[in-house]
Order: structure tokens, then sequence, then C-alpha cells
């Protein structure tokens, strides 16, 4: 009756088929539109900082402002240190948590375990700085490589967790019951038949937290602080890549910028190569599993 | 005969008990990990409540209403503060919702394979930049932009309107607006293309089946698809409110509420970023701290609605 009727009006179709038309090339323009500041800002990037990237900057400590050269080693050091810290406990608590969630999936705590973790996810990262603060600074009285790496593991957790159930879960249930089948208990069948099958995606997971949290500013600023040399142990103030280019960013010197750019450049090829890593091994997972 | 029976018996039960203990360990220690979490999660609150105590027996409720921040008087109110996190955020979301249906429509209904896979690759690039990346780029490429070409015309187009008009300094409300829009497309565009994909094909058949042209089809399935996108946009405006960096670096840091999207302002996250380190005394420290509580809640009070409403949706699309 209705299609009948929508033919039938020709002065109206017309109509419909011009707003057709416009919805659906608004919809390509907006995703053209997305990918404008993308390249942009991956090319502006490189641009600017591309001429700062020499083997000074990677090996030598900052310069004082008027002095050529110099690098932020302490800084991509101190980076690798907070983040290593940040893994090393973010890392086992959300693959754990996330193995209950998938595994144990028809209990009340399980689904409590998933809405915290979505919670988790939410909260902004500085929070997560004043809650390092409080907890470790505040108690030892200084900044440290610690605390930082306290504040990152949190921000880790929810990522992990979520990678690894998803993960798990897409491991066919037969593979579950052929195993136990076997006499194989249950604990060893998830560790080492389950966990093995999604190995991949759950290193995606990793990879992902891990370049997240690389990039992370906020939460340092106030716990690992920063440092123009090498800190002197992980329980003193650490220069680290991102906090090093935010306080670059914005000092009034052009030799500053310069080396941020070249930072800046730094942490978007690390995201890009992630990001590529991350995409092949979830492609060859999906080829697997169809 | 019987014997052998009997032998075989008791060692199946042995493994069972051996087993059982194991598998038991095995899943409480799990579990102790997920716990950990809401232990965490619970913690975090406690700590802010406890360490912005000073600040809220000062001020009481008092501390959201006023707009007076100065340190040196030991004078905290962070409505200012509130004001700038409110109007970035609503500014970006009014910017990246349109763009982010476009983009969810392209992808799902629209897009042939390799376009679908190349673009939404670059859209999961796009979300993995650190913030401070696009801070940066605002502070020497988008704000002068807005200063010099986007404010003025704005200004000489809708400048009876009070947001677009007064003076153009390129940092300020509209551009972190704008900063921020760029931050949440390619969550707001990622989950509604994932809600879009599970209404039903079979829908969008019997559209065609009536006659429906293509975008009167995709219309249908936004409707239906209408509370998960409301949830992929909240989400959206929970992580804007949230921000640092980015904000921090192109809203300007001024605390006022001025009336134009052009003034600088000043944002929840920002003032904690800016002034936490060096904070001048124990009462300072802890009206920062109770701004980050103001900021946990709302936050957590988005994010909750966000995640109902995107259960809800998926879940039923996908029981059918």
């Amino acid at each position: 009756m209705e299609a009948a009727e929508l033919l039938g009006n020709s002065g109206n179709l017309k109509r419909r088929k011009v707003i057709n038309i416009i919805m659906l090339t608004l919809s390509v323009i907006s995703a053209l539109a997305a990918i404008i500041p993308l390249v942009y800002i991956f090319f502006y990037t490189a641009a600017a900082g591309i001429s700062s990237i020499n083997l000074d900057f990677f090996t030598e400590l900052p310069k004082p402002v008027g002095e050529p050269g110099g690098g932020i080693a302490n800084a991509i050091i101190g980076s690798i240190e907070i983040v290593g810290i940040g893994a090393a406990f973010g890392i086992p608590v959300g693959l754990l948590a996330g193995i209950y969630v998938a595994e144990y999936s028809k209990t009340m705590v399980a689904n409590l375990v998933k809405f915290v973790t979505d919670v988790l996810s939410g909260i902004p990262s500085i929070i997560v700085g004043i809650f390092a603060y409080g907890v470790i600074v505040l108690q030892s009285k200084n900044f440290s490589a610690f605390a930082g790496g306290f504040a990152l593991g949190i921000l880790m957790i929810p990522t992990v967790t979520r990678m690894t159930e998803e993960m798990l879960k897409l491991v066919p249930l037969s593979l579950r019951e052929a195993s136990l089948a076997l006499g194989i208990p249950r604990w060893k069948t998830t560790l080492r038949i389950v966990l093995r099958t999604a190995s991949g995606g759950i290193i995606t997971g990793i990879l992902l937290a891990i370049a997240r949290a690389a990039g992370e500013t906020a939460p340092l600023l106030f716990t690992s602080f920063g440092n123009s040399f090498w800190a002197e142990s992980l329980d003193s103030p650490t220069a680290s890549l991102p906090v090093q280019i935010f306080n670059y960013a914005i000092s009034p010197y052009e030799e500053w910028h310069n080396k941020a750019w070249a930072g800046a450049f730094v942490l978007i090829t690390l995201v890009f190569v992630i990001s590529l890593i991350v995409r092949i091994i979830t492609k060859n997972k999906f080829h697997q599993s169809v | 005969m019987y014997l052998f029976r009997k032998k075989e018996n008791i060692e199946l039960k042995e493994i069972k008990s051996k087993t059982h203990i194991t598998d038991l360990l095995f899943e409480k220690t799990t579990l102790l990990f997920a716990l950990l979490i809401i232990f965490l999660v619970f913690w975090i609150i406690y700590e802010m409540y406890k360490d912005s105590e000073a600040s809220r027996q000062m001020f009481g409720w008092g501390f959201i209403t006023s707009p007076e921040w100065e340190p040196v008087k030991e004078k905290f109110g962070a409505l200012t503060f509130v004001y700038g996190t409110v109007v970035s955020s609503l500014i970006a979301l009014a910017i990246a919702l349109p763009v982010s249906l476009g983009i969810a429509v392209f992808l799902s209904e629209l897009a042939p394979q390799i376009i679908k896979t190349t673009l939404s690759f670059l859209i999961e690039i796009l979300a993995a930049i650190p913030s401070i990346v696009f801070g940066f780029w605002g502070i020497f490429v988008l704000a002068p932009f807005m200063r010099n070409v986007v404010q003025p015309f704005l200004e000489s187009a809708l400048g009876f309107i009070p947001f677009f008009s007064g003076t153009k300094i390129g940092f300020g409300l509209l551009t972190s607006g704008i900063v921020l829009a760029i931050m949440i497309i390619p969550i707001i565009s990622s989950i509604s293309r994932d809600v879009l994909k599970t209404i039903p094909q079979a829908q969008r058949e019997a559209a065609y089946a009536l006659g429906a042209t293509r975008w009167e089809a995709i219309k249908m399935a936004l409707l239906n698809a209408k509370s998960g996108i409301l949830g992929a946009t909240v989400l959206g405006l929970g992580r804007a409110v949230g921000e640092t960096m980015a904000v921090t670096m192109v809203i300007g840091n001024r605390a006022q509420i001025k009336l134009s999207w052009f003034e600088p302002a000043y944002s929840m996250a920002s003032v904690i970023a800016n002034e936490f380190a060096e904070a001048s005394g124990k009462l300072h420290l802890s009206a920062l701290i109770e701004v980050g509580l103001v900021l946990f809640a709302v936050t957590f009070v988005i994010n909750s609605m966000a995640r109902l409403l995107i259960y809800s949706t998926t879940k039923k699309m996908t029981v059918k």
C-alpha cells in the first residue's frame, strides 16, 4: 500500500532522490573530513621534527637554551623506565582479571568487574595522576619513576582486561571441551590451550595499552615530574618524552620547539608502527577464525 | 576384572581431587586480580575524597557555585573551570556528532571493502595519537589559523550572535572545542559503526522492497540504533570532559566566564595540570583535588549512562 503510494508520487520521488544524494555525499565528505586533520598532523609533525632528529637527539642530554645540539636521551630512557614499571604492574593484573571475566563469565563478580573496568577506562588520566601522587609521592616525599609507572599501570589495566576478555571469548568452546575430554584440567586448558590460541589478540591488546601509556602526559606531570639530567634512581624525579615535549612546547624558544616537534614525531611514529603491527596480527587472527 | 576396575576408579578419583584443588586455586587467583580492579577504583575514590577534605569543609557546596579562584587569598571556587569544561566539551560534541555519524554510515553502509579497512585503520591511528601532539599542533597550527582566518570570518558572518564576537586571540573555548572534536570523532564513529552493524540487514532489505531510497533505509537503521548512538555520543562527551593536555595547551588558561567562544577560558582538568605540582599550600592542593573529585563524579555519571545505553542496544539487537 505504502509502496504504491510512494512510487505513484513522482514529484515526491524526485525530492527523495535529491535528499538521498545529498545525505550520501555528506557521509562521504565527513569521512574525508576526519582524515584531513590526521594527515595534516602527521605530515606537519614530520616536517617540523625531522630536521632535529639525529643521533645526538637519542644519545645526548638536553643542552641549555642557546647552546646548539643536545638531545633528549634522558626523556626517552625515562619513558621506557616508567612505561616498563607500568607494564610490569598493569599487564599481569589486566591479563588475569580478563581471564577471570572471560572464563567465569556467568558469575555476578564477572559482570561487576566488567562494569568497573569500563568505569576505570573512563576515568580521566589526570585523576589517576592525582591518585598516584596521594598514594606514592606524598608518602615517599619525592617525585619518582615509580609513581609515574604506577599511574600508567592503572591506565593500562582496562585495555588489557577488555582485549583479553574479548579474545578469549573468540576461542571456540569446542576447543575447551576437546581439551577437557582428554583429561586436561581446566586451569591447564585455560593456560595452555585457550590462552595460547588467543595469544595474538592478547599481545595486540598489550601493545595497544603500551602505546597509549607511552603517550600519556597528564598523569606524569606530578608523579614522575621531570628532570633535565639522568634520573639518579627509579625513586627520583624522572624525565619522560611526553612531559619533555610539553615543557618544550610551552617554552618561548624556537630551538626547544624544534626538539619538541622531533619528540612528537618519535611518539607518532611509535603509535603508527604499533597500530600497524596490531593490524597485521589481528588480520591474521581474523583469517584463522574464518 | 573387578579388581582392575576398582583400581582405575581410585586413580580417576585421585586425579579429580588433585585437579579440583589446582582448578580452585587458579580460579581464585584470577578472581583476586579481578577484585583488585574493583578495589583500585574504590581506593581512587576514597583517596580523592580524603585528600580533598580540607577544601570540602572550608567551602562546602559553595565550591562548585563560586567563580572565585585566588590561591593567594586562599579563596577557591570551581565554577569558571566547570564552565570551561562544559562549554568546550559541548562545542566539541556539536562538531563531532554529525561528522561521526557520517563516517559511521559511510563505513557500515556505503564504502567498498578496501576503503572500509583503510579508513577504519586511519581512524584507529587518529584515536591513538597522544593528546600532547594534538595540543602542540593546536598551539602552532590551529590557533593561528583560528585567529587569522576562522574567527574573523565567523565574526563577519555570525557576529550578531554573542558567541562569535570579541577579541580574536586564537586560544579559547572554540579552538579547544575543535581540537576536542577531532579527538572524540574516532570513538563516536567507531562505536556508532559497530552499533549500526548490529541492526539486522533484513530491515534495510524490507525498506528497499517498499521502494525506499538508500538514505531512507539508512535513516531507518539510524533510528533503530539511536540509543546505541546516543551511548557513543555520551561516551565521547566523557572523553572530552576528561581530556587534559590538548585542552590545557589551547584553551588559554584564564579563569573567567565570558559568553564569547573566542575568549580564553579554563577547564577543570587544565587547572589541575597547571597548578598541582606548584600548589602554594595545603588548602590549594586540597582544592585542586576537589576539582578532580568533581571531574571524576561528572565523568563517572556520563560514562555509566553511556555504557548502559550501549549495552541495551547491542544486547537487544543481538538477542533478536
